[in-house]
């Protein structure tokens, strides 16, 4: 069996990638200025970005194993934007918290490659192993400052929890490779079509193992329960990294494996996807009306916004997958934004991540107010922001697959979650301060807080080139 | 008959092993169960014509896992951890809950046709061997999860040296 050298020109961002991760390794042990690595970071971010445009980038390379097409490429401009903004507000963030390692960058970096490797995955053993590798990144950032408890707690609970969803996701693996007789997504759904194996309970049982280890990855409920705490304990701007990162890259496999692997069973997973779609939206809502700390209520958050973006999954039409990664890219700007300023709150000796420290904002830091009002409009939906068009392009597209009772239930929803988005800014603008809070800001922090703020305002004003974009990448 | 009777010992022995592992109050002697199972668990791949796994069982996990576990045994607080209750008190729900999922894998799997052959059927290994085929398999089909999985090797490595760290003094 000799080796046939394979096409390497769709994997050249991956490539890039890796490179330039290790780079960031052993460049951590000359560079004495951490930020020099965050700068080096982002521009190698930005140089493999630009390595998703070369000639005979768009193709399929391993023997299918994997897939650049421009659903892949669309995920992977999240993912990169999302690494670059997270970086941007950390460099400040780790001096506060005295964990400003080198290793950081690169762990943020191979998390990233992990996602793009889930995106472009064309078969589950490259999809499991492309999470594994994005999965224990994240841990280990989320525990990333070994003196807090709380840290210590997040990174354990979702390492734990983890390796639970990835021990469904390999029993959903086998039962399908039973069946099938191969781990390649298109040959999975071939081979089921040509044997009629649609309806087997077999198959049903891998198709839902399968489902509750991607519900695992996007925080779904039931099976939200590391989130809060994760989110929590974490650093803030892991957080903010791990709240958009692996969730788009858990839905970006959903999208391709249930519509790739499985559409002969799509009856069966959809009726799967509506329950939890349901409880996502009613628990992450509900339970974050009661909640006192700002990055839990964001955690119960992005619980919701989760529910929101399955409904573009279970619509299933081109419409709908396009609705939801455009969701995805708004997703990021918005989260991303929201973080920033809670991270601008966190100073020496200042925690700032309580809701009641929101108090009185406007009065002493009034730019921060607005910022944060823009931010809270745009998740709880309101025009002109760019979150009121991403529900807005979901909800429809759910309407047009005939899912219109769903979407009744996903407003009704979103109507309660303004609740809480708006107790902030009610916190913010109605109230006295009652201690005065410092800002910590810094130029990269500045550019990040720009960049979200012109996305949200942008998107949500002029929508249609990111709509066009995520339809043409989905054919 | 007789394999029957080989799977259906190390089928009971596994179980009956693993359930020593979980309810043994002392930790040194569940890790020290666990090394008997992961014996039974080789010997059933062994069983299984898989003499590569087998192996990878013996050294990777009796011999390096179990001694990894030994030592985070060894940190523990032997004498408190004696007097600690071995299940949380919603044990009897997650018992349901694994039963329930048990019932049902049982009925899918109850209906499961192997319907297939591919490439490396029982002949062609018994031919080549396990290791040889295993080896192919892997460098050449399976060349690119390899790579990702040397990568994955890196980050428990980095994750390592990170947490093990020494606290920043600004």
């Amino acid at each position: 069996m000799p080796l046939v050298m394979p096409d390497l020109k769709p994997i050249t961002p991956e490539i890039v990638m890796t490179c330039l991760a290790l780079f960031i390794l052993v460049a951590d042990v000359f560079i004495k200025r951490k930020e020099t690595l965050a700068l080096l970071s982002i521009i190698g971010m930005a140089a493999a970005a630009f390595t998703f445009a070369l000639p005979g980038a768009l193709n399929t390379t391993f023997g299918g194993m994997f897939i650049s097409d421009g659903y892949s490429m669309f995920f992977k401009i999240v993912f990169a934007l999302n690494v670059i903004l997270t970086i941007l507000i950390s460099v400040k963030y780790l001096a506060v918290e005295r964990v400003n390692f080198g290793e950081y960058y690169a762990l943020l970096l191979f998390s990233t490659l992990g996602m793009m490797i889930m995106a472009s995955a064309g078969d589950l053993i490259v999809l499991y192993l492309g999470l594994e590798l994005m999965a224990l990144s994240t841990y280990i950032l989320a525990g990333f400052i070994r003196y807090d408890m709380k840290s210590n707690e997040a990174a354990l609970k979702y390492f734990l929890l983890g390796s639970f969803a990835s021990a469904f996701l390999l029993y959903g693996i086998s039962l399908a490779y039973g069946l099938t007789g191969t781990t390649n997504l298109d040959r999975i759904a071939m081979t089921i079509s040509e044997k009629g194996l649609a309806g087997k309970p077999a198959l049903t049982l891998s198709m839902i193992m399968i489902a509750v280890a991607f519900s695992f990855k996007i925080a779904a409920v039931p099976f939200h329960m590391w989130a809060p705490d994760a989110y929590e304990g974490a650093p803030t701007s892991v957080t903010a990294f791990m709240s958009v990162g692996p969730k788009a890259a858990g839905f970006a496999v959903i999208g391709r494996v249930f519509l790739m692997a499985f559409p002969m069973v799509r009856a069966e997973w959809v009726a799967v996807f509506i329950p939890i779609a349901i409880m996502t939206m009613a628990v992450g809502n509900i339970v974050a009306l009661s909640q006192t700390n700002i990055k839990r209520m964001l955690a119960y958050s992005s619980i919701a916004h989760a529910g929101y973006a399955l409904l573009g999954i279970i619509a299933g039409t081109a419409d709908g997958l396009a609705s939801m990664m455009n969701y995805m890219l708004i997703y990021a700007f918005m989260n991303m934004g929201a973080f920033a300023v809670i991270i601008m709150l966190r100073s020496e000796g200042f925690k700032g991540d309580a809701i009641s420290d929101y108090e009185g904002l406007s009065k002493t830091h009034p730019l921060a107010a607005a910022l944060m009002l823009v931010f809270m409009f745009s998740l709880t939906g309101i025009p002109p922001t760019a979150g009121f068009m991403g529900k807005f392009y979901i909800f429809m597209a759910a309407i047009n697959a005939g899912y219109t009772w769903l979407v009744i239930i996903a407003v009704i929803f979103s109507a309660i979650s303004a609740y809480f988005y708006l107790r902030i800014v009610m916190n913010m603008y109605m109230k006295d301060p009652k201690e005065t809070v410092t800002l910590t800001t810094s130029p990269s922090m500045g550019l990040a807080l720009a960049i979200t703020t012109v996305a949200v305002l942008a998107i949500g004003v002029l929508p249609a080139k990111v709509i066009y974009l995520a339809r043409v990448a989905f054919p | 008959m007789l394999p029957k009777l080989f799977f259906g010992y190390f089928a009971f022995a596994i179980i009956v092993l693993s359930l020593l592992v979980i309810t043994r109050r002392n930790p040194v002697h569940s890790v020290m169960w666990m090394l008997l199972l992961f014996f039974q668990i080789a010997s059933m791949y062994l069983f299984l014509n898989a003499e590569f796994i087998a192996a990878i069982q013996v050294i990777v996990y009796a011999g390096a896992i179990l001694v990894l576990f030994l030592f985070v045994v060894l940190l523990l607080n032997l004498r408190e951890e004696l007097l600690t209750n071995r299940f949380i008190s919603a044990w009897p729900v997650g018992l349901v809950f694994a039963g329930a999922i048990f019932a049902g894998a049982v009925s899918a799997v109850a209906a499961f046709v192997p319907n297939f052959s591919g490439q490396y059927t029982v002949d062609v290994i018994n031919r080549e061997t396990h290791t040889k085929a295993l080896g192919q398999a892997l460098y050449t089909d399976f060349l690119f999860p390899f790579e990702i999985a040397s990568l994955i090797l890196l980050i428990a490595i980095i994750g390592a040296i990170v947490l093990a760290k020494k606290r920043m003094r600004s």
